[in-house]
């Protein structure tokens, strides 16, 4: 039934190498991304995931390899590019705004929609006001579907982990990414807040059509809900494939469980 | 318990992203308004409230209230660390000069506009380190904006008009025929520009603009990848804090000095008015008016305290130990708001209210 709607590749890397001096944090991986699919990014600490996502919305330039992003070929991504083009993310450690409410956060989410200049900012007035309110409009949209009413005004600097995570997850839904990076969105959580983050997950692949490529610890978690799973270690690609045929894979057992030498 | 918002619905977005949803507070402000513009001249005219008063209290505190404002746009809501608004006043106020001086006709808001966008202009070349370094470096680097721009006012004899001294004279202040002369036409001149920049910069601070600054302080590496242009939010950030700071140095030497020099817009300008912004409060429109508030009234109250203690109890104070005795409650004071309360006056008014919603009561 999930693969009925897993469409065309849209995002495919070849020959992806990135290095920071002399330290290799990814050698050639090739890895391709389907369109409303979800597609996790597994592996031990230190094996590149992160660096993979940098790549993927422009903050590292890979040294080497090509990126094919829908049908178009580059070397490597700028941030705004990457944003403007529909890619939006969220972070292993949370990066929001902490002096800034969590409806702030959420609309910064969606600053390249808005039109309006400065000077209309400041006036306050006519299109600049109509606009934000459109805007405030989408954005409570998003807040009652992650369920955080009740903290839309607070700062989110007071909010407990759980709803920092979530409302991140708002501001990089707000911009109606058509890809969204997701780094273990669940690190930290309990079991209940766990199963909610699951929930947004699927709901958001399953009806806005989101494609999804994740990152994260939780082997349960990543088997269950996504697609194709990409498995690396220390920056090379060991695996690629079902849930079921990467649980199967003896290097993946082995560069988790170790091997006997 | 007057403090309540208790049955206020909001219906609409609008309403509730009017800049005081709470209902007692749009009254407090309209009185204060009114106050402001109607209630001061009235008492002027029966004689409670003085000249010196205008000249030495309310003029000078709506002015530093404005530079405030415009350094607290740069580095309070886009995280970015100055010493040069002095430099910026300085540009404002000697360009809005040379717009008076060589523009046969020049309307006066015009000229501050000019003299205020000259200043953004400014703004913007030395903001542009900041594309690179930032905290205390970048303090540094608009540290040489302060002593550039009042070495070049100095030098270059055509900033002055090639006055002997150095020292302008400020135009008068007329608007469609009108000329403000008396202290307390001035007051209100400098009171309507404050009033409309600060709203205007309240605006901002509550729309996109506002956002991308914010974004930008608290974590630029996340800004960046939502699709906030760092080199853009932060020079816009220069442009419109010194924009604002140039103007309150127009009305600096306009409305309130007469005569300038450019030596008067010294580092200790920019200390004040930083201090202003660290005592008011980060990022608060309302922490400028407070700390700018808090350093015009601070020398006055303490001067009134020590000549009535010489009187009352025949205390012999040496004399100008009590400019000492402000220097010393002026550092301390610093020190101490940077320990107990970093977001200034403006937090502590705003944790005062959360209080007063509940009060009486505990929860």
């Amino acid at each position: 039934m999930m693969n009925k709607r897993i469409g065309e590749v849209i995002l495919s890397f070849e020959n992806i190498s990135l290095s920071f001096g002399g330290v290799k944090a990814l050698t050639r991986i090739g890895f391709d991304v389907r369109e409303h699919e979800i597609r996790a990014i597994i592996g031990p600490n230190g094996a590149g995931k992160s660096s993979m996502l940098n790549v993927i919305n422009g903050v590292y330039h890979p040294q080497e390899g090509e990126i094919v992003f829908r049908g178009k070929s580059r070397r490597g991504m700028n941030t705004y590019e990457s944003a403007k083009s529909g890619i939006a993310r969220t972070f292993q450690n949370i990066a929001l705004f902490k002096g800034m409410s969590v409806l702030d956060n959420i609309m910064t989410g969606r600053n390249l929609k808005m039109r309006s200049n400065f000077l209309l900012d400041a006036l306050y007035w006519g299109p600049a006001q109509r606009e934000e309110i459109a805007h405030r409009r989408k954005v409570e949209e998003i807040i009652d579907f992650l369920e955080i009413q009740h903290i839309r005004k607070t700062p989110v600097g007071r909010l407990a982990y759980g709803l920092q995570k979530r409302v991140e997850l708002g501001r990089a839904l707000a911009a109606e990414p058509s890809i969204l990076l997701l780094d273990e969105p669940m690190a930290g959580m309990n079991v209940e807040e766990k199963q909610d983050m699951c929930r947004f997950i699927l709901d958001v692949n399953d009806q806005l059509g989101t494609t999804i490529i994740l990152i994260e610890h939780d082997m349960g978690v990543v088997m269950d809900i996504s697609d194709r799973v990409v498995v690396l270690d220390y920056g090379k690609k060991i695996a690629d494939g079902t849930p079921d045929e990467v649980r199967a894979n003896q290097d993946v057992i082995d560069a988790y469980l170790g091997v006997a030498h | 318990m007057f403090y309540r918002e208790a049955g206020q619905f909001k219906a609409t977005y609008a309403e509730d992203n009017r800049i005081f949803p709470i209902r007692q507070d749009r009254i407090v402000f309209a009185f204060i308004i009114i106050f402001a513009f109607l209630g001061v001249p009235l008492l002027a005219s029966i004689g409670l409230v003085s000249n010196y008063t205008f000249t030495a209290i309310l003029t000078p505190f709506l002015i530093f209230s404005l530079a405030a404002l415009g350094l607290n746009i740069l580095t309070g809501y886009a995280g970015q660390l100055s010493l040069g608004t002095a430099a910026f006043m300085a540009v404002g106020a000697f360009a809005s000069y040379n717009f008076m001086l060589r523009i046969e006709g020049m309307p006066i808001l015009v000229a501050f506009m000019l003299g205020g966008l000259c200043a953004a202009g400014v703004g913007i070349v030395f903001g542009l380190p900041s594309l690179r370094i930032r905290g205390f470096y970048l303090a540094a680097a608009t540290l040489a904006t302060q002593f550039f721009i009042v070495w070049c006012l100095t030098k270059i004899g055509w900033f002055t008009n090639y006055s002997s001294s150095g020292v302008i004279s400020a135009q008068k202040i007329a608007i469609l025929g009108y000329t403000f002369e008396s202290s307390m036409s001035k007051y209100l001149f400098v009171l309507s520009v404050v009033s409309v920049m600060a709203l205007l910069a309240k605006n901002m601070v509550r729309s996109n603009i506002g956002r991308s600054w914010m974004a930008i302080r608290d974590m630029d590496m996340a800004a960046e990848v939502i699709g906030f242009r760092p080199m853009r939010t932060k020079l816009m950030a220069f442009a419109v804090s010194s924009f604002y700071c140039g103007v309150s140095g127009a009305l600096f030497a306009y409305a309130y000095l007469g005569t300038v020099e450019p030596e008067g817009f010294n580092l200790d300008l920019s200390f004040r008015i930083l201090f202003m912004v660290i005592i008011g409060g980060l990022g608060s429109i309302l922490g400028s008016f407070l700390g700018s508030a808090f350093i015009v009234l601070l020398p006055i109250v303490l001067s009134i305290t020590i000549q009535f203690l010489e009187h009352s109890i025949g205390l012999n104070l040496p004399s100008g130990i009590g400019s000492s005795i402000e220097l010393m409650a002026f550092g301390s004071l610093i020190i101490f708001f940077l320990i107990v309360e970093p977001h200034g006056l403006a937090r502590l008014w705003q944790i005062g209210k959360e209080k007063l919603r509940l009060w009486p009561f505990p929860h």
